[in-house]
């Protein structure tokens, strides 16, 4: 379903992310007419095109969804790139609460965050600011109760069922498993992120 | 180049945004009015896009380091100028070297939009030289003592308008096309957010225009999935109370968007003052 979203955007419903993620590439590879944003997210991608034709733009999007949706060749922007590796220290002050939600050691955390590889599902809250999935679900933890009200840029941290390098300092209510000295923001460099929505990410013990 | 002597309530540079970047997070920004900044660009000669001066409730002071040709667009401020003849709202006129522009509280409306011949040359980021309130891009608000460089004005076109007589306010309505979420709602929702009225709150921004008034109950729980949100959109909150967002708006969020301001009415929505009263009005879809 292709719903309104005022004059100048059209939000698409893909139903499941990786759909999201092969419909951004797609729109990237061709680019239609007047297409200034295509934003993903989990369950949808809203374009936004000021001055496009509304009407022919709604019929691409319907051909290029039926594509996407049924598992065709387009590929993930971030697939085919590489991984990029976090390397981290893990000395972050709720590795030990992580470990206590989760029942195991906090060696455990650290093995079992560096044991599988993570994909950035979508970015927001923040300029990059990625939302990692594929988070092994033994830690999978909730939010602090009351959120900190600085934590530092390149603090590595989990909630729920996401893992997530904080990009500049910023208040926070993930917690904290240790920091990087990778940059993930940074406005001089092109792009001024490594992660894009598709990015295949390993966390490393440094 | 430009020194602020005094930048009032809140005064940031602003073009028309930094636009491409939403997929990594990165807010459009820009002029709320953007309307306003493109006419003062237009006064001077400038393209519509270069960088001017977004001044909110008027109230600041400026001294011109180098003389220059400057327009005044949006909420209309009383304009004065030791030394600058003409000076005013809504036509070019000239500050000489060391001039200074005084502005005093806007008659109606929120933010005034200075233009200089040449542009606001901040150095951008991200192709803009908008201060972005959310993220913290581009250049900080102004401050007493801040020292704006001014651009180049080889290349720009004529001065060739005396005056853009300035409107008063338009009505505060603001028309909306529904969605792209208005099914989350129960039905009776829209109608009831049309028949209002709202009252604008303290805590609006160049985020978005906070109300107090009617709220909208849902037909669906749970959480929405975070989804791309546009400017404009009209944002309901667990309160039921909307917020409409202007240009500082997150680019992705989880709150359900039941309607989506009209672009021709961003300009009225981004003129309203704290404890203003705003309707809403849905028209068919185009």
């Amino acid at each position: 379903m292709i719903r309104r979203a005022g004059e100048h955007g059209l939000l698409v419903e893909t139903g499941a992310l990786d759909v999201s993620h092969r419909l951004d590439a797609a729109l990237r590879a061709e680019r239609p007419d007047g297409v200034v944003e295509v934003v993903p997210g989990p369950e949808t991608v809203l374009v936004v095109a000021p001055g496009a034709d509304q009407g022919r733009l709604r019929t691409r999007l319907g051909e290029l969804l039926a594509r996407c949706g049924t598992g065709a060749p387009a590929r993930a922007p971030g697939a085919g790139q590489g991984v990029v590796t976090v390397p981290v220290v893990y000395d972050g002050a709720d590795l030990e609460s992580v470990a206590r939600i989760a029942g195991i050691s906090a060696d455990e955390v650290v093995a079992r965050h560096t044991g599988s590889e993570l994909v950035v599902g979508w970015l927001g809250f923040s300029p990059g600011f990625a939302y990692l999935i594929g988070l092994d679900p033994v830690l999978h933890a909730p939010r602090l109760a009351t959120p900190r009200t600085s934590v530092p840029a390149g603090s590595v941290a989990v909630a729920g069922p996401y893992s997530a390098v904080y990009p500049a300092a910023s208040p926070g209510g993930w917690r904290l498993l240790g920091r990087t000295e990778l940059r993930v923001w940074d406005v001089a460099a092109d792009p001024p992120t490594p992660f894009r929505p598709g990015t295949r990410v390993r966390f490393e013990a440094a | 180049m430009i020194e602020v002597l005094a930048p009032g309530p809140l005064a940031t540079v602003q073009d028309l945004g930094r636009h491409g970047h939403a997929h990594l997070g990165v807010p459009s920004s820009g002029a709320a009015d953007a309307g306003s900044l493109r006419l003062a660009n237009r006064l001077v000669g400038n393209s519509e896009g270069l960088a001017g001066v977004e001044l909110t409730f008027g109230l600041a002071r400026l001294r011109f380091l180098a003389g220059a040709w400057v327009a005044l667009a949006g909420a209309p401020c009383p304009v004065s100028s030791g030394t600058a003849r003409g000076a005013g709202m809504g036509a070019p006129f000239w500050v000489p070297e060391g001039g200074e522009v005084r502005l005093g509280a806007p008659s109606w409306g929120l933010r005034t939009y200075l233009a200089v011949r040449g542009g606001i040359a901040v150095e951008p980021v991200l192709g803009s030289r908008s201060t972005d309130s959310l993220s913290g891009l581009g250049p900080p608000p102004l401050r007493a003592g801040t020292v704006l460089p001014v651009g180049s004005p080889t290349g720009a076109g004529g001065i060739h308008v005396d005056l853009a007589p300035p409107r008063g306010p338009r009505p505060a309505v603001l028309r909306v096309l529904p969605g792209p979420r208005d099914d989350w709602f129960v039905p009776g929702a829209l109608a009831s957010m049309c028949a209002g009225p709202y009252e604008v709150s303290q805590d609006s921004n160049r985020v978005g225009v906070r109300l107090r008034g009617p709220g909208l109950a849902r037909a669906k729980e749970g959480e929405l999935p975070s989804e791309g949100m546009v400017t404009g959109a009209v944002q309901v909150p667990p309160s039921g109370e909307p917020i409409v967002f202007l240009t500082d708006h997150p680019p992705t969020g989880g709150y359900p968007v039941i309607a989506v301001v009209s672009e021709a009415d961003l300009a009225v929505a981004a003129q309203l003052r704290p404890g203003d009263e705003v309707r809403f009005s849905s028209r068919p879809a185009r």
